[in-house]
């Protein structure tokens, strides 16, 4: 038989659809299927049919329609204007479906994915007769007040320029760049194509060595992510993994954010696209929506798009990080892609392995956190790309297969506890059973920028809630009265720990987000009040007279009674603990005296 | 189209196969005619000719040979009119109060579609419900979906009904509120039990009811949650008005949806329940919403039974990680004669947030309800201690706390089922209950807001 020039579709099952016909479809390849053109891709290739995965709603597709090849990988447009934008999980600009169709998504919505009318401000940076290679920038353009885009050669060009515009006003498609390659004459515009499964090349792998800092306490100081590291968040619903990345996407020390809705509710994503407008960048005064790309795939958006969803946000991360900028790319929940995976393969009548979920769930996680790192770019400027993935575990139980596998490839572990959330203890982050494995790269770090003894300081905060932990058993049998007064001691001082350090409310507009060196400077004064308390018990002042003297308190409070730009506020705080202190020693001996 | 399909492949439980069909499209709706009974279907699967078609009304009666099936060239669609107000009808949105048909001024798809993300208008809106607990610590909030977890034998219908009964919704009036309520595979007796109470308090009018009870086709139920958000939405877009959608009993669907699942041979996860749950959840409670621009609004009160009490079973696990909180009754707490039986620890509304404080409620609200939240978590922690070494046992501190805990669950959890407390008496009744603890233990609070509301009992010389 000869081939045609496409396929039919001959079943078709939800989201997944099979195809017969000549047509010899290729793997991955991307497809439009049936009359109103819905975009598909090929998920396998069989001697008699192929199956395509449909990224809208089929209802109504019809068997007998055909499904017409595009020769191409799923891929999606890089270039101006993606920052600041909402996209659906293939890269569609929701703001403009939305003007077109309504408050509702139709589907078959066929339009750019970028604006392609906008006239950007272009700074030419060649010239005819330069040679350029893949990664070098051949424009800028500003395309926020935050952010400036770096137009690059393609991976695939190289050659010599014959032909440069002068600086101007050009839309995305204009071409700006001619570049000779052999007899090939390459057009380059604003934008490139990419097809987003495959990793985006770089040079070389750096060492992970500097920390993305994120203003959160439990994070920053207890267990630090390194810039190009990988972390996940796994809880059960509602103990803060949205909260948590939220916080990050705010205010951690990215050039660029990424946030990745995949599968989850609808009004989350509406909460950034309120806020982040009018939320002010620390870093630079200016709204953090202009450093911000949102990709949304709402719960009850196409599922196969949700799977997508992920390696779109991905590759919008690499191509900025090969500009040269240090990327976060936050997916909030990793488990519904995973879910996706198991729905499309449960279709498929594929064998299950764990739990329904299809035996490749390892290798695409694994893949997805590869792409993480902190990579020296082909152009020779350096970038990095950091990944948290939120963990949605079934039944918040953490030995579920996507909490596990996941585990084997990320390096950051912020366990989130049911049970601390319940006692509103926010960030649920548990202390006892997340870890992070860069804390010792890291260390240099902190020690040169921060302060010598910064590590040094969170070992022994460690150590003292290690210590509350063994202790806390015994008082669960017999109650804390009949502790030794050191032991009473460690436990007072590990719910200041707790209460004023670890625990940090993300609507107090000082405790938010708070700086490094408060960070320290809040350790610093817990552990001096404990050093000076260590002292004074042996004395036999009992616990008690310290509580009551409120001097506890006094130190929890001060995440909120010291303003993050008033850090010398801390030397008076000591003064006064200090004096308060002070003075029941001095009372102390005196009774002493007097009894002698 | 009008092809007339004589005949089956094959029956599998609520599901027919039927061979040879020319044209089918996915999800389209078709008529099945035994002997002169009509009944409908839907085709769920289309492979070839051969398209797999469940069957609303069930497949008792049905052999292999005795059906004319006909297609009908669309998916299934309701017809909508604002007559559906004060109207009784089916798990697919019949009328079965012999008042007539609905004379449609549209039709519409019920599975709707996605809101998309950018038309979302963030709900913000308190909704006054006059229940301390809820109000106070789980705030329901205008467009929110805040599901009620219970168990069998719990009051949550009592609750639904003195929720409804007592919502203040802001600019919301006679006019332009209404109520949905979809009964999925309940006890006839239960539905009585909601239409006698619309009906005592005035606004049966305002209800739109869809029933289908625990003896009507499993299949129906499917789209019966699906039908009310039809209706709902209708009400809501396109006439401006803010509506309350009651959903119960959630874990009869999913149940329907499991027997769906396994009927057509499909892999399933966890406890048998297909792994597209989540998904197919989601479609029902991410309609739930305000839209940009527009009047009306959709709430969202789905109700669901936990098997076996147990909150990590599929059905609450996946429904948690889509509403936005839940309310969580326990059954210890009714057992010791506590209406409403709340249990507030695991309970949660996220969107309070937002809608609570200064300009909303009143502006120590949120440290009022993290300070309870806290305290009574304390309780507990108390209490586990007061078993092992004995009440008397306990420091005087945690005494207190024991007396803050009962004092908590009898008079601030424990409410009359006509007893209405507006948001000011909720919060003045919460100072009141943590002045049983010193001033030094409510870390949640600022000094500020201490100075100004905290009185402890002794000081009042009021004994509680
Ligand atoms: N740091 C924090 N400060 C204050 N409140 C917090 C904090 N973290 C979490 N919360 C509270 O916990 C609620 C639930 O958090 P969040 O929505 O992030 O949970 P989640 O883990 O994403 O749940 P799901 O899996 O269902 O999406 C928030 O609405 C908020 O009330
Ligand atoms: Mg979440």
């Amino acid at each position: 038989m000869s081939e045609t020039s496409h396929g039919i579709i001959y079943g078709i099952n939800g989201p997944v659809i099979k195809v017969r016909g000549n047509y010899p479809f290729k793997m991955y390849e991307m497809v439009l299927v049936g009359n109103e053109k819905l975009i598909g891709e090929v998920i396998r290739v069989l001697e008699t049919e192929t199956i395509v995965q449909v990224y809208e709603n089929t209802t109504g597709l019809k068997a007998g329609e055909t499904v017409t090849p595009t020769g191409k990988p799923l891929t999606i447009k890089l270039g101006p204007g993606i920052i600041g934008n909402i996209f659906d999980g293939i890269e569609r600009p929701l703001t403009r479906i939305a003007e077109e169709t309504g408050a509702f998504i139709k589907r078959g919505s066929s339009m750019d994915n970028l604006d392609t009318d906008k006239l950007w401000d272009v700074r030419i940076k060649v010239k005819q007769g330069d040679t350029v290679k893949p990664g070098d920038i051949i424009a800028e353009v500003d395309e926020t007040d935050s952010v400036v885009h770096r137009i690059m050669v393609p991976p695939y060009v190289e050659g010599e320029v014959i032909e440069a515009l002068n600086d101007g006003s050009y839309n995305i498609n204009q071409v700006i760049v001619k570049v000779k390659e052999g007899k090939t004459i390459h057009s380059l515009t604003l934008v490139q194509d990419w097809p987003v499964r495959q990793p985006r090349p770089h040079k070389e792998r750096k060492h992970l060595d500097i920390p993305l800092i994120t203003g959160q306490r439990v994070i920053d100081t207890m267990f630090p992510i390194a810039k190009g590291g990988t972390a996940a968040i796994p809880g059960g619903f509602g103990t803060g993994k949205t909260l948590t990345q939220h916080q990050f996407a705010k205010w951690s020390n990215a050039d660029i954010i990424v946030y990745v809705g995949c599968g989850e509710r609808g009004n989350e994503i509406t909460e950034v696209l309120e806020d982040f407008p009018n939320l002010i960048d620390p870093r630079n005064g200016k709204p953090l929506m202009n450093r911000t790309v949102l990709i949304a795939n709402t719960s009850n958006m196409p599922v196969a798009a949700r799977e997508a969803s992920i390696y779109t946000g991905i590759t919008i991360a690499e191509y900025y990080r090969d500009m040269g900028y240090d990327v976060a790319i936050m997916a909030d929940s990793t488990s519904r892609w995973a879910e996706a995976l198991r729905e499309i393969s449960g279709r498929l009548e594929e064998m299950p392995a764990e739990e329904g979920f299809p035996a490749y769930l390892p290798s695409r996680l694994s893949e997805f956190y590869e792409r993480a790192g902190r990579v020296e770019n082909l152009n020779g400027t350096f970038g990095s790309v950091t990944i948290i993935g939120a963990v949605s575990p079934q039944g918040g139980d953490f030995s579920e297969p996507v909490t596990q596998n996941t585990k084997r490839f990320i390096r950051c572990f912020w366990a989130l506890d049911k049970s601390l959330a319940y006692t509103r203890h926010y960030p649920a982050i548990n202390w006892t059973s997340s870890y992070s494995e860069y804390i010792e790269d890291l260390t240099d770090w902190y020690k040169e920028n921060i302060k010598p003894d910064f590590m040094d300081k969170r070992t022994r905060l460690s150590r003292i809630l290690q210590e509350e932990t063994k202790l806390l058993d015994i008082v669960k049998l017999i109650g804390s009265d009949i502790l030794p007064e050191e032991q009473k001691l460690v436990i007072e001082i590990s719910r200041v720990i707790r209460q004023g350090f670890l625990q940090q409310n993300a609507y107090n507009e000082q405790d938010t987000y708070v700086p490094l060196q408060k960070q320290y400077l809040m350790m610093d004064t817990i552990l001096k009040l404990y050093d000076r308390l260590q002292k004074l018990i042996p004395l036999g002042i009992p616990v008690s007279v310290f509580r009551n003297a409120g001097v506890f308190e006094d130190v929890i409070r001060m995440k909120y009674t010291i303003r993050n730009d008033d850090l010398g506020a801390f030397d008076t705080l000591n003064e006064n603990l200090n004096k308060v202190l002070d003075e029941i020693e001095a009372d102390y001996k005196d009774a002493e005296r007097k009894n002698d | 189209m009008n092809l007339e399909y004589i005949g089956l492949k094959e029956i599998s439980g609520p599901l027919v196969v039927i061979d040879g069909v020319k044209d089918a499209s996915f999800e389209e709706m078709v008529e099945i005619h035994v002997g002169k009974e009509l009944r409908l279907g839907r085709i769920i699967q289309i492979e070839g000719e051969t398209c797999v078609v469940q069957v609303f009304e069930g497949t008792q009666g049905i052999s292999l040979a005795n059906t004319r099936t006909r297609l009908k060239g669309k998916p299934l669609k309701m017809p909508l009119s604002k007559e559906i107000l004060g109207r009784i009808l089916d798990g697919m949105g019949r009328p079965v109060d012999g008042l007539g048909e609905i004379f449609p001024e549209k039709y519409m798809d019920i599975n709707g579609e996605p809101i998309n993300p950018v038309k979302r208008e963030y709900p913000r809106n308190f909704i006054q419900t006059g229940i301390s607990s809820i109000d106070g610590l789980m705030t329901l909030i205008r467009g929110q979906k805040l599901p009620v977890f219970s168990g069998n034998g719990l009051p949550h219908n009592q609750l639904a009904v003195q929720i409804v009964r007592q919502a203040k919704i802001q600019d919301a009036n006679e006019e332009n509120f209404a109520i949905v309520f979809a009964a999925m595979g309940v006890k006839y007796d239960v539905a009585e039990y909601f239409k006698e109470s619309f009906r005592k308090g005035g606004v049966l009018d305002r209800v739109v009811m869809f029933l289908n009870l625990a003896n009507d086709p499993v299949v129906e139920r499917i789209v019966t949650p699906r039908c009310a958000l039809t209706a709902a939405e209708y009400l809501a877009y396109e006439k401006d008005m803010h509506v309350l959608v009651i959903l119960t009993d959630m874990t009869s669907y999913a149940e329907a949806l499991r027997e769906i699942s396994s009927s057509k041979g499909e892999i399933p996860s966890r406890k048998g329940y297909p792994g597209y749950l989540y998904s197919d959840l989601a479609s029902i409670y991410e309609r739930a919403g305000i839209i940009k621009g527009g009047k009306g609004s959709v709430t969202q009160i789905p109700i669901l039974t936990m098997p076996n009490d147990d909150i990590t079973h599929p059905i609450p696990d996946l429904t948690g990680y889509i509403t936005e909180g839940q309310i969580v009754l326990d059954k210890d707490l009714a057992l010791r004669g506590v209406y409403p039986p709340v249990n507030v620890l695991p309970s949660l509304s996220r969107l309070m947030k937002d809608g609570i404080g200064e300009g909303y409620t009143r502006e120590d609200h949120p440290e009022v309800a993290n300070q309870l939240f806290a305290s009574y978590a304390k309780v507990q922690e108390v209490r586990a201690l007061a078993s092992v070494i004995g009440e008397e046992e306990l420091s005087e501190l945690d005494k207190k706390y024991m007396n803050f805990g009962r004092a908590f669950e009898e008079m601030f959890i424990t409410q009359n089922f006509h007893e209405e407390r507006d948001i000011t008496q909720t919060l003045d009744l919460a100072w009141m209950l943590l002045g049983h603890l010193p001033k030094e233990e409510l870390d949640r609070i600022s000094p500020k807001t201490l100075e100004k509301y905290y009185v402890s009992p002794e000081n009042e010389g009021r004994q509680v």
